[in-house]
């Protein structure tokens, strides 16, 4: 059983993004950039797969120029087998349902049985990749997991969702897509000999052309702005009798 | 020019995103109707009396109790014909379904809609709402799920026609196991008044509990930060933040939390916020309407202790 992982790169989501006010859009020159975390997530569980003797090769994709390759190098340094390399050459504004229609095609060619992804990339907190590839194949989902047990003739698996009433177990059948939460696992770090190693791990180049894939966008981003936090006047207290004194004065308690 | 709403049912009861959408969708017709999967037809009465809507469609079936996204997706890209619009409230169920009806119909969704500016155009929150984006979509039929903090809740009056759909239910491909609900007699977390929310300077599972009893004092939900989630004080679905729940309570009462970015981002429309900490600079101090500065432990047993 092959397994395929969508990654992307975004914006290091420990920095603070700004709106670079010529082009109306988010500066990301010289930005520190990482792997989404969702993705690192997604990753680390579909090695524990393979660890398990259930899979028989993990699959890093990802979509974008060039520098993409790094992200993908870091997904090989873990310990994911090869990496897929879709080449948009410029900086192309694709969404969702573009994503899901070059994944679908990668994910047929492949004939992966799982594919585990993040539940959303903290850019553009779409939320929607998994569940539009899952649409596409017509394959069952499993959204924000934070539980995977594959079944002993490996055709099905149990997931936990985590959604907002609780947590719900489902049974699903493979092929399937699973979109992962926080909790699932805790991603390793790659060590240097891994990363030395990654190096010479099988990376595939597809030319985004080649696919013949509709990629106008659908949605056009018109403008943005930083709405940020705002700074508050903020008013020292010192007892818990001052505190409440506020709130009942504020009408809050 | 018509708007489907899909209703997201809590047992009988109307969700309150989805009665958020309605308000949103009052702003792109006079045409509204509601659409419910339900196993049971009777839960339709309690969304034919909500205000604003035409008419209840309802696809009723024993099957469709804890259906699959797939199965759901279908019945609801097949009820949507005739249809403008498609707006459903954010939550685990719209975020589910919507993009996989996208996928059907070949329409890219927009997510998590925070203000209409006209039929095609939208803000929505990028970079866990540090960026607001205005967004057009060029899409003939748009689906979109909207933020139930930015919209008023509709409230009931109306006297809906209901009309039932009988479509075929296609096969599952996903079985329903279990389901585990969070076992609170505290307000929910996204529709609180308050929130008594406590981060990673809690230090133990055992120490959140005081976090509880406050909030239980003040009759209030309780949050957390994702530190104080990833550091197994308590479960996920109390945080708050980008990857959890966006709120916008009258009070929101942060204890031992320093702010990262994320976790300002789903409370930062709070109508006020108490900040106690011992770190002046935290970035949450900077949010704040009240600082206590102080231990958090002392200041958690003396408010405990005081009377109200």
């Amino acid at each position: 059983m092959k397994i395929i992982i969508p990654i992307k790169r975004v914006l290091d989501p420990y920095t603070q993004a700004r709106v670079n006010k010529q082009t109306q859009l988010v500066d990301l020159t010289n930005a520190k950039m990482a792997m989404n975390p969702f993705c690192e997530i997604a990753v680390e569980e579909a090695l524990k797969i393979k660890e398990s003797g259930a899979a028989s090769e993990t699959i890093a994709v990802s979509i974008g120029t060039e520098k993409t390759i790094d992200t993908l190098r870091t997904a090989l340094a873990m310990g994911v087998d090869r990496a897929i390399f879709v080449n948009t050459e410029s900086d192309l504004d694709l969404q969702p349902l573009h994503l899901g229609k070059i994944l679908a095609n990668i994910v047929k060619r492949e004939d992966a049985q799982l594919i585990i992804m993040g539940k959303q990339a903290v850019d553009n907190d779409n939320n929607q990749t998994g569940q539009i590839l899952s649409g596409l194949l017509d394959y069952s989902l499993g959204t924000f997991i934070s539980k995977f047990q594959l079944s002993d003739d490996g055709k099905s698996a149990e997931v936990c969702r985590e959604i907002d009433s609780g947590i719900e177990t489902r049974q699903l059948n493979l092929p399937a897509i699973v979109t992962v939460d926080l909790r699932l696992n805790e991603p390793r770090y790659a060590s240097l000999p891994n990363i030395m190693k990654a190096r010479s791990k099988p990376l595939e180049t597809i030319e985004i052309s080649s696919l013949g894939i509709d990629i106008s966008p659908r949605v056009k981003v018109i403008s943005v702005e930083e709405s940020g936090t705002k700074d508050r006047a903020s008013k020292q207290v010192q007892s818990a009798e001052e505190l409440f004194s506020e709130l009942n004065q504020l009408g809050v308690l | 020019m018509s708007v489907l709403i899909l209703i997201e049912l809590n047992g009988s009861e109307v969700s309150s995103n989805s009665r958020a959408a309605i308000t949103a969708a009052t702003q792109l017709s006079d045409t509204i109707d509601a659409l419910v999967l339900t196993d049971d037809s009777t839960n339709a009465a309690s969304v034919a009396s909500l205000d604003s809507i035409n008419t209840v469609k309802v696809i009723a079936d024993s099957q469709l109790e804890h259906v699959s996204v797939g199965v759901a997706s279908k019945l609801v890209a097949e009820a949507m014909a005739g249809y403008k619009y498609l707006l459903s409230g954010s939550s685990t169920y719209s975020k589910n379904i919507l993009p996989r009806v996208g996928a059907l119909l070949d329409i890219q969704p927009i997510s998590d809609v925070c203000e209409i500016k006209s039929n095609n155009t939208f803000v929505r929150p990028l970079y866990a709402g540090n960026i607001m984006a205005t967004v057009e979509s060029s899409d003939d039929t748009i689906l979109m799920t909207v933020r139930a903090t930015a919209f008023e809740h509709s409230g009931d009056g109306g006297s809906a026609a209901i009309e039932e759909l009988s479509l075929p239910i296609p096969e599952q491909k996903s079985n329903f196991i279990s389901i585990q609900e969070s076992q609170s007699e505290r307000p929910e977390l996204t529709t609180a008044d308050r929130i008594v929310s406590g981060g990673r300077g809690l230090g133990s599972k055992e120490n959140f509990a005081l976090i509880e009893k406050l909030a239980d004092k003040l009759d209030a939900a309780v949050g957390a930060s994702r530190a104080a989630v990833d550091a197994g004080f308590i479960s996920n679905d109390y945080q708050v933040g980008q990857t959890g729940k966006v709120v916008a309570p009258k009070l929101y009462l942060a204890v031992g939390i320093s702010g990262a970015i994320q976790h300002l981002a789903g409370m930062k429309d709070s109508q006020v916020i108490v900040v106690i900490n011992n770190d002046p600079d935290a970035p949450m101090a900077r949010m704040a309407d009240l600082v206590w500065e102080t231990d958090l432990f002392g200041a958690l047993k003396e408010l405990n202790d005081h009377s109200l």
